[in-house]
């Protein structure tokens, strides 16, 4: 049996999974017990699990991830929401020089199974405060895991996986596709992280896609399959651990590479993706890489500017058609 | 019936607490001559002079509590019951070092016996003590976290975060402000809107402000002792001023020069250490029993100091281990 459920449904039922089997799981963050989340994430983990284990905190970022390190580092697996990603950086601090080195530093004494989610990405008209893409902020700081899933079935499976790992994981979620529905198996359901998921396959192309450029990429493989090009679409789901093995297995069928970054161009993940494959598959390459990315700006609010700013399944259409043409 | 008033606590602690400050100042004296000597790299935050604060509270602590400190924490480190030979040897960047040599001065941790780090960034580790105790209050381990840190952290974020979070969930910590009245080079009064940098902001948090004198081991002792079982007994957190003075300069050689020279004269006068023994002698500790501690205490550095100077120094095998728990650094396949 499967069930039609939203990404924001996911999230409450990928939580309650791993609360139900583990009671060292706790959930802290700003508005996510009573209010049940300001995107409706979070929505009756408070009446299942209580007041102990679904915890409001005061809007204080810093305390809210110190806490949750220092309780992973004394037996808690605590989760922690960070209500919008941008607001990452008023913690910045506690993630990077925290809670991702410390194991490093201690040479392995303190672990920290410990996950922070947080809203991510643009696409709903927030401004340049509210939408950013921060994915490469958590993947560029070594000691951090960085997963962003597209569908409902990934945030759940990916969730369990996050929430298991021994390492610290900053689980991105996305903003665009809270409302989008997606096929989910009855039962128990756990993924691995750093495990790429090839979406679709076409021997012309490879798109490698993230979160909510993952829908995008798929729609426009749709496309260009009508104008008889055929694209093999790689939702990468990780950041690290990174599947480098199914990115360059697909380069390798296909000898043509396009990144749908959401983030601004400057050091966006593609640009590392696209490293790798310069040094390890370049024999591999019929043509230039080319990265489809928002250009190196703060988002704008405005609808008609925000569409024009982050890549468009049009965009992507144009440039692979252009690149192949 | 007359009860008299013993302040204090008994002999047996009392000299206990005595070896501890001796232990932490003799460790740190031979640090400091090791960076001199050019084999203690980097840098070094000396806590010479603030002793009475890391004895106090170390003595007055469970053995599963827990300690968070600063880069200024060799003592506190020491005193809670890190191996002295591979603290020693983490300064000199060995492999058998707490931290096999990645940690250095700045972040010495032993976590087998409670101390949980020691953090480098301003104010970082008072959430993080936080989370610590919450997670004894959740898992009903009955420990308490104690968090050390300098009167510079009172004007960081992260302190009023720290203590809000911590009162509102009624935690048990306790927060210790180390005042030595400087920063690094700027003394502490200059740039702070009240008096007394921790003590004068406990109100708006509902605490209360006690303020200590850093210097008086017995003080310490006592005023921990009360914070720390108030907060076993579920009474919540707790912030501590103790008052105190370092003998040196910040970091490194730091001369100290910004200081007066008049008030650099008068703490000197009230080392701790000397004070206490003399206090010590004046309750009944002979002089034998206090020259065989100081006696004990000069072969235990000299093995230390031995031990780490001939410790083995680290092979670049251990350099990308331990990012992950798997023990190794492999971000992709
Ligand atoms: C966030 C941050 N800002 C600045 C520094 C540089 N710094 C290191 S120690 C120090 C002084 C801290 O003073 P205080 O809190 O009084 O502690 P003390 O060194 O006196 O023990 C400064 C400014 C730092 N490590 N972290
Ligand atoms: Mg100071």
């Amino acid at each position: 049996m499967a069930e039609l459920i939203t990404y924001r449904e996911a999230v409450a039922r990928a939580l309650a999974q791993e609360m139900e089997r583990d009671d060292t799981v706790y959930l802290i963050g700003e508005d996510v017990a009573a209010a049940g989340g300001v995107f409706k994430t979070t929505p009756g983990l408070l009446e299942k699990f209580g007041e102990r284990r679904v915890r409001d905190t005061p809007i204080s970022e810093e305390a809210i991830i110190g806490a949750v390190m220092g309780a992973a580092m004394n037996g808690l697996r605590p989760v922690a929401e960070i209500m919008f990603s941008d607001f990452l950086a008023t913690c910045w601090d506690l993630v990077a020089n925290q809670i991702a080195k410390t194991r490093y530093m201690t040479d392995g004494q303190v672990a920290l199974p410990l996950v922070i989610r947080t809203a991510n990405g643009g696409g709903v008209r927030f401004g340049a405060q509210h939408s950013q893409s921060l994915e490469n902020w958590a993947m560029s700081v070594p000691g951090l895991k960085v997963v962003a899933p597209s569908t409902p079935r990934d945030v759940i499976a990916l969730m369990a996986a996050s929430v298991r790992d021994p390492d610290p994981v900053i689980f991105f979620e996305h903003k665009g596709l809270f409302a989008s529905r997606g096929e989910v198996p009855d039962g128990e359901l756990v993924g691995r992280l750093g495990e790429a998921s090839v979406v679709r396959s076409g021997s012309d192309a490879t798109i490698l896609a993230l979160a909510a450029m993952v829908p995008k990429a798929r729609q426009a493989a749709d496309e260009l399959s009508a104008r008889g090009i055929e694209a093999t679409v790689v939702d990468l789901r990780c950041l690290v651990p990174l599947d480098t093995r199914t990115i360059l297995s697909t380069v390798a069928e296909t000898g043509r590479v396009f990144t749908v970054e959401e983030n601004p161009r400057l050091c966006g993940w593609g640009a590392e993706v696209v490293s790798i494959i310069a040094e390890e598959a370049f024999y591999d390459l019929d043509s230039p890489v080319v990265r489809i990315t928002t250009d190196h700006i703060p988002l704008p609010a405005s609808d008609i500017l925000e569409d024009a700013t982050i890549p468009s399944v049009a965009r992507i259409v144009d440039t692979v058609t252009r690149s192949l043409d | 019936m007359n009860v008299a008033v013993v302040a204090g606590p008994d002999l047996d602690t009392r000299l206990r607490i005595y070896r501890m400050m001796l232990e932490a100042r003799r460790f740190e004296e031979s640090a400091h001559q090791m960076f001199l000597e050019g084999l203690v790299k980097g840098t070094t935050h000396l806590g010479i002079g603030q002793e009475a604060v890391a004895a106090g509270l170390a003595a007055a602590m469970r053995a599963d509590d827990l300690t968070f400190c600063t880069y200024r924490g060799h003592n506190h480190t020491l005193l809670r019951g890190a191996p002295p030979g591979r603290l020693m040897s983490e300064l000199l960047g060995r492999s058998e070092g707490v931290c096999g040599g990645k940690g250095g001065s700045m972040h010495l941790t032993w976590a087998p016996t409670g101390a949980m780090g020691s953090y480098a960034i301003v104010g970082a580790h008072l959430p993080i003590a936080v989370g610590a105790a919450w997670a004894a209050v959740e898992r009903g381990t009955g420990q308490v976290a104690v968090c050390f840190f300098g009167d510079g952290a009172t004007n960081i974020g992260a302190f009023h975060e720290a203590l809000n979070l911590a009162v509102v969930w009624d935690l048990p910590v306790v927060f210790v402000c180390e005042n030595n009245l400087y920063m690094e080079y700027t003394p502490i009064g200059s740039v702070t809107a009240v008096e007394r940098p921790a003590a004068d902001r406990a109100a708006a948090y509902g605490l209360e402000g006690l303020l200590v004198d850093g210097n008086d081991p017995d003080a310490m002792y006592e005023t921990a002792s009360d914070v720390i079982a108030r907060a076993r007994a579920g009474g919540g957190p707790s912030l501590v001023e103790a008052v105190t003075y370092r003998h040196g300069g910040h970091s490194r050689a730091d001369p100290g020069t910004y200081r007066p020279d008049e008030e650099v004269r008068q703490w000197l006068a009230r080392d701790p250490i000397p004070m206490y023994r003399a206090r010590l002698a004046g309750a009944g500790a002979s002089e034998e029993r206090l020259e065989e501690v100081d006696q004990s205490v000069e072969a235990w550095i000299e093995a230390a100091v031995e031990e780490a100077k001939a410790a083995p120094e680290p092979t670049v095998d251990s350099i990308a281990t331990e990012v992950w728990a798997d023990g190794g650094s492999r971000w992709r396949n």
